[in-house]
C-alpha cells in the first residue's frame, strides 16, 4: 500500500498562484472557496528583508483531528493516506471546519456538504499527479509514495531539512516543507 | 445546481439515452458523469494566447465543454506546465461578458451605445468606408494597431490594402529598445522567449525584471530551476520583488540610474582585468573606446547616482567577472523606462560581451540556425507613400512606432490617417497620454475594433467585430526558433459561441468586399494551414494530434571551434563601439545622463505585472478576477505612516499634469524604496460592458501623461511621471 505523501520545496516557489486556478479548475471549487493558496510572507525593515513564499493546503494529517471531530463518520482516513469524505454522510455541521488547525475545510454551500483537498485522489488513480503538482511552474511542489525510496518526495526528504506546520499540533501531517530564507544583505 | 434524489435519477436516466445529445449539460454534471464512467474525456492540443508567450495546451472537454486547460508535455514554452492564466483561460472562453455579435455604434464616438447588426451588414459597412477613404485620401490612410496572433490575419490585409502603417505596441511600448539595443551590438536580438540558459548559469542578473510576477512559463521554470541548482541571484530593483527575495545580493537602486550602474560594473571589471580577454579578442571591435569612455564610471560615481554603496558594486562586479562566462544578464522584456533605453540595452549587452556570455553556457544561448521554406503568395503592392509608423527614427523597428501613426492622425501630416483597424491590442491601456490617443481617434472617418472583450478601445470603435476566443478557433501557426524549430497548432476546442467569428475568416471577408480576395487563396485557414505543412515536411494529421512538433537539429547552442558565431553587425563582431550609432550621430558608447527626480511629496510612478494577469486583458476574467480583482498602490511604509495612511485605504493618485487616477488601495510596506510608488499595471477599466472589472483599481496608464521618447528607436519612456497621494474624498 503506497503512503502518499506532499513535500513542498519553499525555495522553488514564486507565488505565481498556478496551482490555485488549476485546484479550482480541477475541482470545481466554487467561487471564493479554495482548496490550497500560497501566502506571501515578509519580515524585516527595509532594506533588510526577508521573504517567506508557502503553499498551503490539507496537511492530510496521519492523527486528523477532523476525522475524531466528526459526529457522522463522514471524514475518514484513507489507507494510502489522503483524508477524504464521504459526502453523503456529511450533513454540513462544520465540526471538522472548526477542528482543523490548518484552516483547510470549507462549506460546498452549493452541495451542502464539507469539501477540501484530496490529493486529487480521482487523478492518482488515473496514475496522474495532483493537479496543483502537473502545473507547478517552480517544481515546487512533489507529490509521491513515502514507502518507495525513489520517489521524488523520498528523495526530496532525504536530502534536506524539512518541517512541518504547527508540529506542536500533534497531527503528523503528511505535508512536509522545506524552507529556506533568502539571506538578506 | 442541487442534486437531490429525483435529479439525480432524472439525470442519470438522461445519460442512459445518449449524452451526445444534451450539448448544455451543466459543467458539475458533466463531471460527475465522467466520474461514474459515462463519460470519456477529450483532450485536444492548441496553444494559449492569454499571453505572448504561446504554450501549448491540453484542452480538455466533457461534452462539448472545455473544462480544464493543462499544459502540453511536448511544448518547449509549457512543458506540460501552465501558468495561473493559462489555467484560467475557459475564463475567458465562458466570460459572459464577450463580445456576442457586430455591431455598430448609433451614437457619438466613446458614447458606447450600440445597435447589434449582422455579419453582412457590418461588414459591408466596414468595406464601404475603407474604399471610399482609400478612394479620397489614399490607402496608405488606414493604419493597422495590433498584437499576438490576430496579426498575422490582419497584418496581410493592410499591406494588401496598400498601405505600410502598421503599429504594434509590442515594439514602441515594450521590447522595441531592448531588441534594437542588443541588435546593434551582436547583430541579432534575443529572441521570444529569450535565449537564456539561466539554468546553466552561477549568476544572474536580473534589472527590474520582477520573474516570477511577471509570468513567463518556461523562462519561470528555468528561474526556479537555477534557484535550485545554487545560482548566485544580482536584483536590481527599487522594490523588494518575489525575485529579489531569492536574491543573493538585492540592490534597492534609486530609478532611473540603471545605466550608471551599468557603465560602473563594466568600468570595475575593466580595471580589475575580469573581462574575458580571448573572448573579445577574437568576436568584439571597440574595446579600447569602450574602456576610455568608461573610465569615469567609477564605483563612487555610481554610489551618488544609483544610492547603493560604492563597495557593493565592487564586490558585485567582481561576482560577475568571477563566474564569467557562467552568467546570465537578463536583458528584461518591458523596457520602455526613460527614453534613453537603447543605450540601457547596449549596456546590458557589453557587459555581457566583457563576460563571453554571449552564445556561452549559463548566458544567452545561440538560436537554431534551422528555418522553414517560405510560402510563395501574391507580392503586396509598392505603398505609394512612405510609412508614417518609422518616423524620424533611424533604428525604428518593422513592429512600427504605435505614437507616430497617432501624431499624424491627430495633424494631418504628412498626410491624413483616416481609419484605423484595432486587433487584440487595447490602446488606451498599451499607449501612454490617452487624452493624445482620445484626439485621434475623434479625427478618424473609422475606427473599428476587432477583439473577443469589450475592452475600452473597442468601445470607442465605430464598427466592432466580435473575434472568438483562442479556444474556438485555427490561427497561423507558431514557429518557435529556439534551441530547435518547432511548430505549434491552434486549432479550435469548441465551435464559436454566440456569433463570433475567427480573426482569419473576418480578414478573408473584409479582403473579398475590398476586391483583394486574391491575396486569401484558399477556403479555410485549415486548408492554408494543411499546404504549408506539407511544404514544411510536418505530418499535419500527427500535429493536430500532439500539438506541436519539434524538428531535430544539429544546431549547437554554444560556441564552438566548429561552431563559430556570427554577428550581423556594421563590423562582423560585437560592437562595444557602435559604428552604426556614431554614423547617426548617438553616443558609440552609452553615456549616463541624470533624469529628473521627483520633488518633495511625489512619487515616481512605477508599474508592473501580476501573475495572474496579462495586460489589461484579463481583468475580467472571473477565474484570474478572483485572485486578484483590484491593484495596490506600494508605499513605503514610513512615508505612508507620515501622510497618513494605512494599509487598506483608498486614495486617489494626482500627476504632475493634473491627472487623476480611480480609488485604489494603500499597500504600505516595507518592500519598496521612499522616492517612488508601485502597482500593477492594466486596471481601472473605464468600459461598463466589463462588468467584473469596471472602475476597479487605478489605470496607471490614465497618469502616464508623459512619456520620454527614445530617439534611437522612438520607443516611449514610461517611468517619468510622479504622483501624488490624496486621501480618497468621502463621495467618490
Amino acid at each position: 500500500m503506497p503512503k502518499y505523501a506532499m513535500v513542498i520545496d519553499q525555495r522553488r516557489c514564486v507565488a505565481c498562484m498556478a496551482c490555485v486556478v488549476a485546484c479550482k479548475k480541477e475541482n470545481e471549487v466554487p467561487p471564493g472557496q479554495f482548496r490550497t493558496r500560497v501566502l506571501e510572507m515578509v519580515e524585516g525593515e527595509f532594506p533588510m528583508l526577508r521573504m517567506e513564499l508557502r503553499s498551503e493546503l490539507c496537511n492530510h494529517c496521519d492523527n486528523p483531528p477532523c476525522v475524531y471531530n466528526c459526529p457522522t463518520g463522514a471524514s475518514y482516513k484513507s489507507e494510502d493516506g489522503p483524508v477524504l469524505l464521504k459526502q453523503n454522510r456529511c450533513v454540513g455541521c462544520k465540526a471538522c471546519v472548526a477542528a482543523c488547525p490548518y484552516d483547510a475545510r470549507y462549506i460546498n454551500e452549493d452541495k451542502g456538504y464539507a469539501d477540501k483537498c484530496t490529493f486529487c485522489a480521482h487523478r492518482i488513480k488515473e496514475g496522474k499527479q495532483p493537479a496543483c503538482v502537473a502545473t507547478c511552474i517552480g517544481k515546487s511542489r512533489i507529490f509521491g509514495d513515502l514507502e518507495d525510496p525513489n520517489s521524488a518526495v523520498s528523495m526530496a526528504l532525504r536530502s534536506n531539512h524539512h518541517e512541518v506546520l504547527l508540529a506542536s499540533a500533534g497531527t503528523n501531517p503528511r505535508v512536509f516543507y522545506i524552507k529556506k530564507f533568502s539571506k538578506p544583505e | 445546481m442541487k442534486f437531490s434524489r429525483r435529479t439525480f435519477l432524472q439525470t442519470s436516466s438522461a445519460a442512459g439515452l445518449g449524452l451526445a445529445a444534451y450539448v448544455a449539460l451543466p459543467e458539475k454534471f458533466l463531471l460527475w458523469a465522467e466520474d461514474q464512467g459515462m463519460l470519456k474525456p477529450t483532450f485536444t492540443p492548441t496553444f494559449c494566447e492569454i499571453c505572448f508567450w504561446k504554450c501549448g495546451v491540453m484542452a480538455k472537454s466533457l461534452n462539448g465543454r472545455v473544462v480544464k486547460l493543462e499544459g502540453n508535455p511536448s511544448h518547449p514554452g509549457a512543458r506540460g506546465k501552465l501558468c495561473a492564466r493559462g489555467n484560467g483561460g475557459t475564463g475567458l472562453l465562458y466570460d459572459p461578458n464577450r463580445l456576442k455579435t457586430p455591431m455598430i455604434s448609433t451614437g457619438a464616438r466613446g458614447e458606447g451605445k450600440y445597435r447589434t447588426a449582422s455579419w453582412d451588414e457590418a461588414l459591408d459597412l466596414v468595406a464601404a468606408k475603407l474604399k471610399k477613404i482609400r478612394a479620397q485620401y489614399g490607402p496608405e490612410s488606414v493604419a493597422l494597431f495590433t498584437h499576438g496572433t490576430p496579426t498575422d490575419h490582419f497584418l496581410p490585409l493592410l499591406s494588401a490594402f496598400g498601405s505600410p502603417n502598421v503599429g504594434m505596441p509590442s515594439f514602441a511600448q515594450c521590447r522595441g529598445p531592448r531588441d534594437v539595443g542588443l541588435e546593434l551590438t551582436f547583430g541579432e536580438g534575443i529572441g521570444s522567449p529569450e535565449r537564456l540558459d539561466m539554468t546553466q548559469s552561477k549568476v544572474v542578473v536580473l534589472i527590474g525584471s520582477h520573474l516570477g510576477e511577471n509570468m513567463h512559463n518556461s523562462q519561470v521554470q528555468d528561474f526556479a530551476d537555477a534557484v535550485a541548482l545554487g545560482a548566485k541571484f544580482i536584483v536590481v530593483d527599487p522594490r523588494f520583488s518575489v525575485a529579489a527575495g531569492k536574491a543573493h545580493s538585492w540592490l534597492a537602486i534609486r530609478p532611473a540610474t540603471d545605466l550608471a550602474l551599468l557603465l560602473a560594473w563594466c568600468n570595475v571589471i575593466i580595471k580589475e582585468n575580469l573581462y574575458d580577454k580571448a573572448y573579445l579578442d577574437s568576436y568584439a571591435s571597440g574595446f579600447p573606446e569602450l574602456a576610455a569612455a568608461l573610465a569615469d564610471c567609477t564605483p563612487q560615481w555610481a554610489e551618488r547616482e544609483t544610492d547603493i554603496p560604492a563597495d557593493k558594486i565592487v564586490e558585485t562586479a567582481r561576482m560577475l567577472g568571477q563566474n564569467a562566462p557562467n552568467v546570465c544578464i537578463h536583458p528584461g522584456r518591458h523596457a520602455t523606462w526613460y527614453g534613453d533605453d537603447v543605450q540601457r540595452s547596449r549596456a546590458i549587452g557589453i557587459l555581457a560581451a566583457l563576460l563571453g556570455s554571449w552564445g556561452r553556457e549559463g548566458g544567452y544561448f545561440l538560436a537554431t540556425r534551422s528555418s522553414f521554406p517560405k510560402t510563395d503568395s501574391k507580392p503586396f503592392p509598392e505603398p505609394g507613400r512612405p510609412a508614417l509608423n518609422l518616423g524620424n527614427f533611424p533604428f525604428a523597428g518593422a513592429e512600427g512606432v504605435t505614437q507616430e501613426i497617432r501624431r499624424a492622425t491627430i495633424t494631418g501630416a504628412p498626410y491624413p490617417v483616416k481609419a484605423w483597424i484595432v486587433s487584440g491590442t487595447n490602446l488606451m491601456k498599451a499607449m501612454p497620454n490617452q487624452k493624445e490617443t482620445v484626439e485621434a481617434i475623434k479625427k478618424l472617418d473609422l475606427l473599428v475594433a476587432i477583439d473577443v472583450m469589450p475592452f475600452d478601445t473597442v468601445m470607442m470603435a465605430d464598427v466592432i467585430l466580435p473575434e472568438c476566443s483562442y479556444l474556438e478557433r485555427h490561427d497561423a501557426l507558431a514557429v518557435g526558433k529556439g534551441r530547435s524549430l518547432s511548430v505549434t497548432l491552434r486549432q479550435p476546442v469548441v465551435p464559436p459561441l454566440y456569433e463570433s467569428k475567427p480573426g482569419w475568416w473576418i480578414a478573408k471577408e473584409l479582403a473579398n468586399r475590398l476586391d483583394l480576395g486574391e491575396y486569401f487563396p484558399w477556403g479555410t485557414l485549415e486548408e492554408k494551414i494543411m499546404k504549408q505543412c506539407e511544404l514544411w515536411g510536418v505530418n499535419y494529421q500527427r500535429l493536430k494530434q500532439v500539438g506541436t512538433v519539434t524538428i531535430p537539429d544539429s544546431a549547437a547552442p554554444y560556441i564552438t571551434p566548429l561552431m563559430p558565431p556570427e554577428f550581423k553587425t556594421t563590423s562582423g563582431k560585437i560592437e562595444l563601439y557602435s559604428i552604426e550609432l556614431k554614423e547617426k550621430g548617438f553616443d558609440p558608447v552609452p553615456r549616463y545622463t541624470r533624469h529628473p527626480l521627483p520633488a518633495n511629496g511625489e512619487f515616481r510612478l512605477l508599474y508592473g505585472r501580476s501573475p495572474v494577469h496579462t495586460f489589461s486583458r484579463t481583468t475580467n476574467n472571473p477565474e484570474l478576477h478572483e485572485l486578484y480583482p483590484e491593484n495596490e498602490v506600494w508605499i513605503n511604509a514610513d512615508q505612508a505612516r507620515e501622510l497618513g495612511f494605512q494599509n487598506g485605504d483608498y486614495v486617489t493618485l494626482l500627476n504632475q499634469d493634473g491627472a487623476r487616477s480611480n480609488r485604489i488601495m494603500v499597500k504600505a510596506t516595507q518592500r519598496i524604496r521612499k522616492d517612488c510608488v508601485y502597482m500593477v499595471h492594466g486596471f481601472g477599466t473605464a468600459s461598463a460592458g466589463l462588468k467584473l472589472a469596471f472602475r476597479k483599481g487605478a489605470d496607471d496608464q490614465g497618469l502616464i501623461t508623459r512619456y520620454a521618447v527614445d530617439p534611437i528607436c522612438g520607443s516611449t519612456g514610461m517611468h517619468v511621471n510622479f504622483v501624488r497621494l490624496e486621501k480618497e474624498k468621502a463621495d467618490a
